[in-house]
């Protein structure tokens, strides 16, 4: 076992961790933050997406203790201080980017990576930048939207 | 996942003094070693990860060639080469997804030598020279078949050279449900010659097609191509495609490739 230490969602931490445990199983076992979902496991869903030092990264392809140090952001650090939703996640609400929600938490953190590299993407850049983060419900058609909408109230 | 021990050294040489001990194993970005581990087919005493050597990251760019420390990840490489070495810079732009390309890595893509995998067409088509820790390996001596390499067991590859073609163009026929190359052709053309390389296709892995290189040398034209052909027996026929499928993929994606230069 290993002491890592980080910063999530702007509070620091702390644990005991294995070299093999992934930095999926830390958030949610470790710190209980269960809003990292995982799907497949194996890099392909998206669902388990959070930032790394801003980055997008898959959490079950990567493990806790190479997150040493790092800042990292999950879902549940997008909502606003009060508890409210915040910018990205009220606008998959707005625009019913959402259906059973499975893959919500991984499109939310995409989404808002994509949005701090780009505030004015269009559909196809959307869709691409996608590419590793499947939903099984929407047919992604307002997934696109919501990202459309909440880039024209990010550049309002 | 079996259990093993986790090393993340900060230089270079303690990496490697790590690598030394018995069962060690290199990890860069994880994005295939990870699954390897957790399919359980690999199973490591200890991983030494790159994650937190500084001098293995970033990009420098002299009049020629591009070098490219081993642990800069896919998303680094299409930013910081879409300049001096546009071809490549796409090609890292296209491996994945964005959340791989922040995880993966040059020298993990070209250790691992996937058969389907991009790195090693660039690397084989501009002649590029692997760096490790003890030596320097020509790209063409290093790919020895499907994930086999010119690497020791204990070998860490510090950088890779890329001599900068005058054009260059990655053509990809993406794998629909994994988005692996089915079938990469990498043109490079060089002041003296021309250099094909061709991933995803044959069963000993990526290649250069000689026969492409040398019409295409003589004369740097699509229709220099015209009634070449790989050889069938030598491709991988899979669930994805044939061998007649892939022959004939060789040749659009090359034929594509010197169209786009
Ligand atoms: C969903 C998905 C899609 C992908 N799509 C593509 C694609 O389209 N094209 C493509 O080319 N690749 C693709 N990849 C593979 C990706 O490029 C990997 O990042 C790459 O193959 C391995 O790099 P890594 O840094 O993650 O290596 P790791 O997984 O950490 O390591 C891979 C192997 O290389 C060894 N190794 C790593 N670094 C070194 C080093 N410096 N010296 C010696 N040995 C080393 C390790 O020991 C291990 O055996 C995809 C991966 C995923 C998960
Ligand atoms: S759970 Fe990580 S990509 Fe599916
Ligand atoms: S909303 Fe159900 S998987 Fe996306």
């Amino acid at each position: 076992m290993a002491t890592v230490h980080m910063v999530v969602n702007g509070r620091e931490v702390s644990g005991e961790v294995e070299g093999r445990t992934l930095l999926s199983d830390f958030l949610r076992n470790g710190l209980k933050l269960t809003g990292t979902h995982i799907g497949c496991d194996t890099s392909q869903c998206g669902a388990c997406v959070v930032h790394v030092n801003g980055k997008a990264i898959k959490s079950c392809t990567m493990f806790a203790l190479e997150a040493s140090d790092s800042t990292v952001t999950t879902i549940e650090g997008m909502a606003n201080e009060d508890g409210s939703l915040g910018i990205v996640q009220q606008a998959f609400q707005d625009h019913h980017g959402l259906q059973c929600g499975f893959c919500t938490p991984g499109m939310v953190m995409s989404a808002a990576a994509l949005l701090s590299e780009n505030l004015t993407p269009g559909e196809a850049e959307i869709r691409d930048y996608l590419e590793g983060n499947i939903c099984r419900c929407t047919g992604y058609q307002n997934i696109v939207k919501a990202i459309q909408g909440a880039a024209e109230e990010l550049a309002a | 996942m079996y259990s093993f021990e986790f090393e993340r050294p900060t230089t270079i040489d303690d990496a490697v003094a790590a690598l030394s001990r018995s069962g060690a194993q290199v990890i860069a970005g994880g994005q295939t070693l990870i699954p390897t581990l957790k399919n359980r087919l690999a199973s490591p005493d200890v991983l030494v990860s790159l994650g937190a050597i500084s001098e293995l990251r970033g990009i420098s760019v002299s009049s020629g060639s591009v070098v490219v420390g081993a642990a800069t990840t896919h998303a680094e490489v299409a930013h910081s080469a879409a300049e001096a070495f546009p071809a490549l810079s796409g090609l890292a732009n296209n491996i994945g997804d964005p959340a791989v390309r922040n995880r993966g890595t040059v020298g993990g893509s070209i250790a691992n030598n996937d058969p389907s995998a991009c790195y090693p067409a660039a690397a084989l088509a501009t002649g590029a020279t692997i760096i490790t820790n003890s030596r320097r390996i020509a790209a063409d001596d290093f790919f020895l078949g499907i994930f086999e390499t010119a690497l020791d067991e204990d070998e860490l590859i510090t950088s890779v050279e890329f001599p900068i073609p005058a054009a260059a163009n990655y053509q990809k026929f993406e794998q629909p449900a994994s988005r692996f190359a089915l079938v990469g052709a990498f043109v490079s053309r060089f002041d003296t010659c021309v250099r094909v390389a061709i991933t995803g296709a044959a069963d000993s892995g990526v290649f250069r097609w000689s026969e492409a290189e040398k019409a295409l040398t003589a004369s740097f034209s699509p229709d220099s191509l015209a009634g070449l052909s790989v050889e069938a027996d030598d491709m991988i026929s899979d669930v994805h495609g044939s061998q007649a499928y892939r022959t004939n993929l060789v040749a659009v994606m090359t034929r594509r490739a010197v169209a786009a230069c």
